[in-house]
């Protein structure tokens, strides 16, 4: 074709990869929560689900002045010779804070669904916090997360302030296809911008209905395995 | 039924906020027109380029002894995104563009007063890093490795970032910056990079590092690496100011505004 096509695969790399951070980070931050009784409960979540509430511009703000030379972590970093502002981690990280409370809420309300019943029977017969972890609440939870997941990414992939602030314009390395599509219509090449439009509206569409198709089967089958049992 | 006619009066609501919203601005300029001429105030918009901001915001105020009654409104961006309003039907009056392409392409698709149009100012594009640096002191050390990134605008859009790859390419140096470039929005931005210090060089004009203490000059685009930069004013044909229009850019021809844009670093193309 000729064109560009390196805003795909970044594109697609930074979402994948700010999905696996933000699933892991969101259901610990999420199993900490709902188990946490004390009186600053509200503020943390507050705190936590702060990225989404607020313009992307904002957390590029915040992340520059943490990230950037001056920053704290952008200082130990400086000294120890690397920089993440305008690398392709930094897409990541960009991606991940403003994905982090789609995951986060949506697993603490899954895991504060769950029956707390079958916790306190998994653990009179003694079986480990770890083990109840991931044999009992996540699989309970998992229609709740899946969706936090599904949300996540889909964020994740249409993340453009932040990341524009923090990861910057260069192409091949940390442009993404919503910063590739601002800069080509700024530039008036209005059909490649609009190729790209098409292009992560189709991505966006099927990865969506993959994962509720496949979430509907996961569901269906639990049903019928439940029944069975 | 209920539900339908819930539905239905929402959306209706809708409908008459944005038709209020949309009846307002129709409205003025039959008022103004009604209005006694000589104290009518007026609004103009100009859309200026980046690096423009720190002379212009000085020539409004002196601007508004002498018309007390034009308020200014700046718009100040690259100049590429600034033409692409203007050709999507951006309400401005005056425009300042950082270079002849974009003042062409709006003229191609006549939307400029052409007896209007006159390139009045000049500059020159240089090399510049953060105050503190000491390792790099010429285009060339930008192939090395003292140098992982440098701040350009991006050339599509950005005046400075066509000047910018217009020196490289005449100094063979664009191929060894592939990957080290991080293409800004506009020049201020480029600026604003080199000053925090997350780029170690940038190219930005003369006028934008001589404003800025955070940043010093270390190479200036040598003669015969970059076509000479020359900033077009006109005023838009949809302007419904065109008289004032034209007297503000009178203004920034004549001999008042010439001592502004000198102050910072800008040359001044006489008559």
């Amino acid at each position: 074709m000729g064109m560009d096509l390196s805003p795909l695969w970044i594109s697609a790399k930074t979402a994948f990869a700010a999905t696996v951070v933000t699933f892991f980070l969101g259901l610990a931050a999420a199993w900490l929560l709902a188990g946490y009784r004390g009186k600053a409960k509200g503020i943390i979540d507050s705190v936590l689900t702060l990225p989404m509430a607020l313009p992307p511009t904002v957390v590029g703000f915040f992340l520059l002045l943490v990230f950037g030379r001056n920053g704290p972590i952008g200082r130990l970093l400086y000294s120890l010779g690397t920089q993440v502002i305008f690398s392709w981690p930094a897409t990541v990280i960009a991606a991940s804070t403003v994905a982090f409370p789609l995951m986060y809420k949506t697993a603490r309300g899954a895991f504060e669904q769950v029956d707390k019943n079958l916790i306190y029977a998994a653990r009179t017969l003694g079986v480990s916090e770890w083990k109840i972890f991931w044999r009992i609440t996540v699989p309970l939870a998992w229609p709740g997360i899946a969706a936090g997941a599904v949300l996540s990414f889909t964020r994740a992939l249409g993340e453009f302030g932040a990341t524009l602030m923090i990861a910057g314009n260069i192409p091949g390395k940390t442009q993404t296809i919503p910063i590739a599509i601002f800069f080509t219509a700024e530039g008036g090449e209005m059909g490649k911008a609009l190729l790209w439009v098409v292009l992560i509206f189709v991505i966006s569409f099927m990865m969506m209905s993959l994962m509720n198709y496949w979430n509907y089967y996961q569901s269906k089958n639990a049903r019928i395995a439940g029944e069975g049992g | 039924m209920r539900k339908f006619k819930r539905a239905m009066m929402v959306i209706a609501s809708f409908l008459i906020v944005f038709m209020a919203a949309c009846g307002q601005k129709g409205a003025q300029p039959k008022a103004t027109q009604e209005a006694v001429k000589e104290i009518k105030p007026v609004s103009l918009t100009v859309s200026a380029a980046a690096s423009l901001k720190n002379a212009m915001e000085e020539i409004k105020t002196a601007y508004a002894n002498e018309k007390p009654n034009v308020e200014i409104t700046y718009n100040f961006g690259s100049s590429g995104s600034l033409q692409r309003q203007i050709e999507e039907g951006a309400d401005v009056d005056v425009f300042l563009s950082a270079a002849t392409k974009q003042m062409d392409a709006l003229e191609d698709k006549g939307l400029i007063i052409e007896d209007t149009r006159k390139n009045f100012l000049e500059n020159k594009v240089v090399l510049v890093v953060p105050e503190n640096s000491s390792e790099i002191i010429d285009f060339k050390d930008l192939s090395t490795d003292k140098v992982k990134k440098v701040g350009l605008g991006e050339p599509k859009s950005v005046p400075c970032g066509e000047y910018a790859e217009e020196v490289l390419t005449n100094l063979g140096l664009l191929d060894s910056i592939k990957g080290k470039a991080v293409y800004g929005k506009d020049v201020k931005e480029v600026l604003t990079w080199v000053e925090t210090g997350n780029v170690d060089a940038g190219i930005v004009y003369e006028t934008d590092a001589k404003v800025s203490d955070k940043v010093k000059i270390v190479a200036r685009a040598p003669k015969g690496s970059v076509s000479p930069i020359y900033y077009p004013a006109a005023v838009i044909k949809t302007s419904e100011n065109v008289d004032d229009a034209k007297a503000f850019i009178n203004y920034l021809y004549s001999g008042k505004a010439k001592p502004v844009f000198e102050k910072y670093g800008f040359i001044f193309i006489e008559k």
